[in-house]
Parts: structure tokens; sequence; C-alpha cells
């Protein structure tokens, strides 16, 4: 890959901006200035990040000195096309999420306390880029932190008040997993002495067998497990996802766990690049084991919830599984899939949470003996559900179709058969739960002390940013020669090192 | 209700003006010595508790009220973020401050002063939203405390 050395101050405008925007909202104070103002600048970032994916394709690794300080010394942002893959996703959520989130943030959280809404959706907006786009391993422990704090801030908005016992138990779990990434960093800078992390790429082989660098990568691993919500990491998603206001719950399982996702492929492919980690550690049979776990039994226990909402979280602990069984495979194909995964999940996931929201927002409904007969109630809201349910199954012609594809492919490519026939087994679950949501909406009578004047009285701003994302689910998954060549881009790019 | 201690009051009202100008001492000889735009708003800031604790959060709440505090808070980050994009402005990189003025030297000072300060007033903001915050929950808490019997 060829290195641009200009400085592009794209990278650094993808970041402040939002971050500046933050206080902005918050010296406005007002909900309608404060929501115009992160609306635009999401719709901005967007912009700034498909124009960095087309330069980064074109140039190549693309770079910016902070305060004209040279890496390794200077912070040194740094874009390479896995990273930008994930650049475009978060930009892309954030920039559907907040039309939508105008009137169902109006519903669901305090009017005095909305403006601050704005603001921390523009931290955790601000500090999910900085981490796909930082070349530093310690600055991007800072964006963790920004991410998460905000997020938390986020989660404890909801409405019912045991969304501040799940905020409470996420800032625990996200405490202990940022604590644990920055003690990882801490031991190999005491190895390295280095903190960017195309040094320590470099430097790390010299070091690998020490006991110190591998009780980093063991630090690393368990942190960021625990941010990603790999099973049995996962045990603060749920609550969070289900008592979050309806817009959050779309950001957050949209974004935040393929952030750090992506930094589990930046910490074993990247920092630990040089090194054969699969080779020598016995990495592939835990992750393995770990991802059939998540695939398995998080799908069982998503079948039995009655909250629907929880329900999709549940599926999103599965979903994960599905995507550190990609970076589990550790090839080429395998990465391909997971990373694609990334970017349908977040479509899938995207659109079912935005449809729940759409019924909270008319309904309140949000349990599954109180969407019986809802097909009928509310049509194009549960239209848009199925169309993301069908994707989360894998069904053909939806984004789902084309992750599973791939998954299934690189498996077989790398001779683990049971593997393929799994990813199958584990999908027939997904029909389970999904099917109990259309059975309930469009099999059961309406009951009758229901009003049937609720019907799709959902707003604009609502329904556009759902059929968006449903639509591009469908899109990407009738052609998704784009994605998969970018996936297989950002994978190649992975394995050769930035 | 508030126990009228003069000792304390007097004593406090000594003490509140030198903590505040040892605030302003440590936040603008940080560039040559301990200290900078975190100590220093810290301080800043436990001028204002300490005066809350004495002469309640109530009249506290009158000498700077919530919105000043997070207006504080915001215009901080700003601040900084302003600086770093300044720098943008002049061709060099974000928070570059050596093209903030004619010598790189003078750049680099002027910067870290605006950038310590940026930092010292959102520290004093956020200082005293959180006491602000805690202080407001236990007044709204108490009296169930109270009548719990807890």
């Amino acid at each position: 890959m060829i290195d641009v050395p200009a400085s592009d101050p794209w990278l650094i405008l993808l970041v402040v901006v939002p971050l500046l925007a933050a206080p902005l909202c918050v010296l406005l104070r007002g909900p309608a200035g404060a929501w115009s103002v992160a609306t635009a600048v999401s719709w901005g970032v967007l912009g700034i990040a498909v124009k960095l994916l087309g330069d980064v394709l074109e140039r190549g690794t693309l770079r910016y000195r902070i305060g004209g300080w040279d890496a390794p010394w200077g912070i040194e942002y740094l874009l390479d096309p896995v990273g930008a893959f994930v650049v475009v996703i978060v930009a892309a959520i954030g920039a559907v999420v907040l039309p939508y989130a105008k009137s169902s943030v109006e519903k669901e959280v305090r009017s005095d306390r909305i403006y601050l809404f704005y603001a921390m959706v523009l931290l955790c907006l601000s500090g999910l880029l900085g981490i796909a786009v930082t070349g530093d391993a310690f600055n991007l422990f800072v964006f963790l932190e920004v991410s998460s704090l905000s997020s938390y801030v986020l989660i404890s908005l909801g409405r019912d008040r045991r969304a501040l016992t799940a905020a409470f138990r996420y800032l625990i779990m996200g405490t202990l997993g940022a604590t644990f990434y920055i003690i990882g960093v801490g031991l190999m800078y005491q190895m390295t002495g280095t903190l960017n992390i195309q040094d320590l790429t470099t430097i790390i082989p010299a070091v690998a067998d020490t006991r110190t660098v591998l009780a980093a990568l063991a630090f690393l691993t368990v942190g960021i497990s625990l941010k990603l919500a790999l099973f049995p990491l996962h045990l603060w998603l749920p609550n969070a996802y289900t008592f979050a206001p309806s817009a959050v719950t779309v950001f957050l399982s949209a974004t935040a766990t393929k952030v750090s996702a992506y930094v589990l492929l930046r910490i074993f492919f990247t920092v630990f690049g040089q090194v054969d980690l699969f080779a020598h550690f016995p990495l592939q049979p835990v992750l393995m084991a770990m991802a059939l776990a998540a695939m398995f039994l998080a799908s069982l226990t998503a079948i039995w919830q009655q909250n629907v909402k929880r329900m999709l979280a549940y599926s999103s602990v599965a979903q994960i599984g599905y995507t550190v069984l990609g970076i589990s495979l550790a090839t080429e194909a395998g990465l391909s899939g997971a990373i694609i995964h990334l970017f349908n999940h977040a479509l899938m996931k995207g659109a079912a949470f935005m449809a729940i929201g759409a019924v909270v927002y008319a309904t309140g409904a949000v349990t599954l003996d109180r969407l019986a007969g809802m097909g009928k109630r509310m049509p194009f809201t549960m239209a848009a559900f199925v169309v993301a349910g069908l994707g989360l199954i894998g069904m053909p012609l939806t984004a789902g179709f084309i992750s599973k594809w791939q998954l299934i492919t690189a498996a077989l490519e790398s001779g683990y058969w049971p593997l393929a026939v799994l990813i199958l087994l584990s999908s027939l679950l997904a029909v389970i739960y999904v099917w109990r949501v259309v059975e309930a909406a469009y099999l059961r009578p309406v009951p009758a002390n229901e009003a049937w004047a609720a019907t799709d009285r959902v707003p604009v701003g609502m329904q556009v940013p759902m059929w968006v994302l449903a639509g591009a689910s469908v899109y990407f998954g009738t052609d998704a020669s784009f994605t998969l060549e970018l996936a297989h881009t950002a994978a190649r790019a992975l394995m050769g090192g930035y | 209700m508030m126990v009228e201690k003069t000792l304390l009051r007097v004593i406090a009202k000594l003490l509140i003006p030198l903590i505040l100008l040892y605030a302003l001492y440590v936040q603008f000889h940080g560039d040559f010595g301990p200290g900078g735009g975190f100590q220093a708003g810290v301080i800043f800031a436990v001028a204002f508790i300490l005066y809350a604790l004495i002469f309640g959060v109530d009249i506290a709440r009158k000498a700077i009220p919530a919105w000043a505090s997070r207006t504080l808070l915001a215009s901080g980050v700003l601040l900084f973020g302003g600086t770093g994009l300044w720098a943008m402005a002049l061709g060099g990189e974000f928070l570059n401050h050596s093209v903030l003025s004619d010598t790189a030297l003078h750049g680099q000072h002027l910067g870290i002063f605006l950038v310590e300060l940026g930092v010292g007033m959102t520290v004093t903001g956020a200082m005293i939203t959180i006491f602000y915050t805690f202080a407001g929950h236990v007044a709204e808490t108490l009296p169930f405390r109270g009548s719990d019997g807890g």
C-alpha cells in the first residue's frame, strides 16, 4: 500500500467537528436548536466519512500528525480501508439515527434534558469515530472512554427507572473493560517504550515471548471482549439495550459493538500483526468456542424473551458471535465475513430497533402480548420489522444472507465444514425468535382493549430513517459487489499490515 | 437550616479570595512550574464549593447559577478545540501552536496558554456542576430519608 506523506485535515475534522458541536448544544440549550446542530453535524460527518473512504481506496492509507508532532512521539491519526469502512458505518448510522431521534426522544426523554441528550450523542459519535481513525493505542483508550461515558449517560436517560441500574451495570462492566485495556497498553509500553500502533507492530515481535507481552495480550483481549459483549462477557448488554431510549438503542446496537470488534481486529492483526498469534496460542479454539456459545445460547435465550427489545438485544449478542467466528478463522475470507457482517448487522439491527421504537412511540407496546395484531394496526412499521427480521435470519436477498454466505464460504475454505452446519443451525434459531414476533403481529387478533385508532401514526422523521435502513439491508443483500469488495480490501489490508 | 458559625464564616471569607488567587497562580504559572489547567480548575471550583458548604447551596447558586457553570464547562471545551481549529485555519496542523504567532516559541506559549485556560474553565465548570447535582440530590432525598427513619 502506498502511503501518502501529506497530512489529510479531514481525518481530524471527522473527530473534532462532532466533539466541538457537543458543547455548542449545551450552550444552545433549546431542544430544537440542539437537534438541528446534531443532525447537521451528523450529515456533515457522513460526508467527510464517505470522502475519506474514497480517498483511502484511491490513494492508500491516510495520515495526520496532531499538533505537527511526528509519530511515534506525537499522536498520529491513520486511516486504512478497515478503519474507513468502520468510520462509514458509524457515520451513516449517526446520520439516520438523528432525524429518527427527534420525535422519539421528545416522547422518551425529559424535555429539560434533551439538549444534553444530543450533546451526549455527539460525544459518543466523536469517540467512536476517534477509535477508528487513531493510530495511537493510548489515544484509542481516551476515545474508548469518551464513547463509553457518553453511552452510560445516554442509557440512563431512559424513562424506565431500570435504565439507571442498566446504565450502572454497563458502567461497571465497561470501566472494567477499559481498565483492562489500559493495563494491556501499559504492559506493552513497559516492553516496547511506544504507544504508536504502527511502532508497536514492528517492536512487538522482538519481545513477543515475554510474559509481560502475553499478559498484555490477555488483558487487551478480555478488556475489549467486555466492550464487545462477547459471550460470556455480554451480561451488561441486554438490560442496557432494553431500557435505553429507542434512539439510543438503535445507535449503540449499530455502532458501539462494531467499533469494539474493530479494536479487536486491530489488536490481533495489526498490533500483533507480525506475530503469528493464531499459530502460537490457542486463540482460535477459545474465540471459536465463545462465538459458537454466543450464537447458540444467546439465540436460545432470545427465543424465550417477552420483551421484543430484549429479544433483539440477545440477538445482537448472537450476531456478535458470527463476527467473532469470522475473526477466529484468521483467514482473509474469515475476516471479510466478520467485517461485512459489521456493516450488514448494523443495517438490519438498526432497522429492527427503529421499527420497535416506532411501535413504542405510537402505542407504548414493547412486549409480545401487546404486539398482538400490530401487523394490522401499524402495517408499514411491522413490514419494516419483518424485512429486518428476515435479514437477521439470513434469508437470500437480504444483507444477512451475504454475511452468512461469506462466513460459510470462509469456514469451508478453512476446512471447518461443521462450522458451516452450525451457522445454518443457529440461523434456524433466529427463524424462531423472528417468527414469534411475526406470529404475534400478524396472526393474533387485536386485543379488544387496544384502540384501533393508534394505527401507523408515526412521524415521517421516524419512518424515513427506518425504511432507509430496511431498504439498505435489502439493497446490499441483492447487490453486495461493492460491500463485499470493500470487506475483502479491508481484510487484505489487515492481513498485510497498515 | 444553616447553623450560624461565625468563626467558620469569617475564616471562609478570608480564605476564599486566597484560594481563587492561588488557582489563578497555578493556572498561569503552569507552563513553568507544577500545575496547569486541571489543577487550577479544581482549586478554583473548591473556592465555590467551600462557599456553598459554609453559606449554603442556595446562596452559592445565586453567585454561580447552574446555567453559568454549564456554560463555563462548554466554553472551555470550545476554547480548547477552537485553538486547534485556529491553528488549522492558519495552515498548521490541529493544535500546532507554532503557527499561532510570529515565532514558533511565542506561538507555543500562546497556544498552551489558551488550551490550559480552556481546560481550567471546563474543570471549574464540571466540578461546580457535579457538586450542585449532588447537593441538589441530597436536598431532594433527605426529608424522605428522615421520614423513613433512615
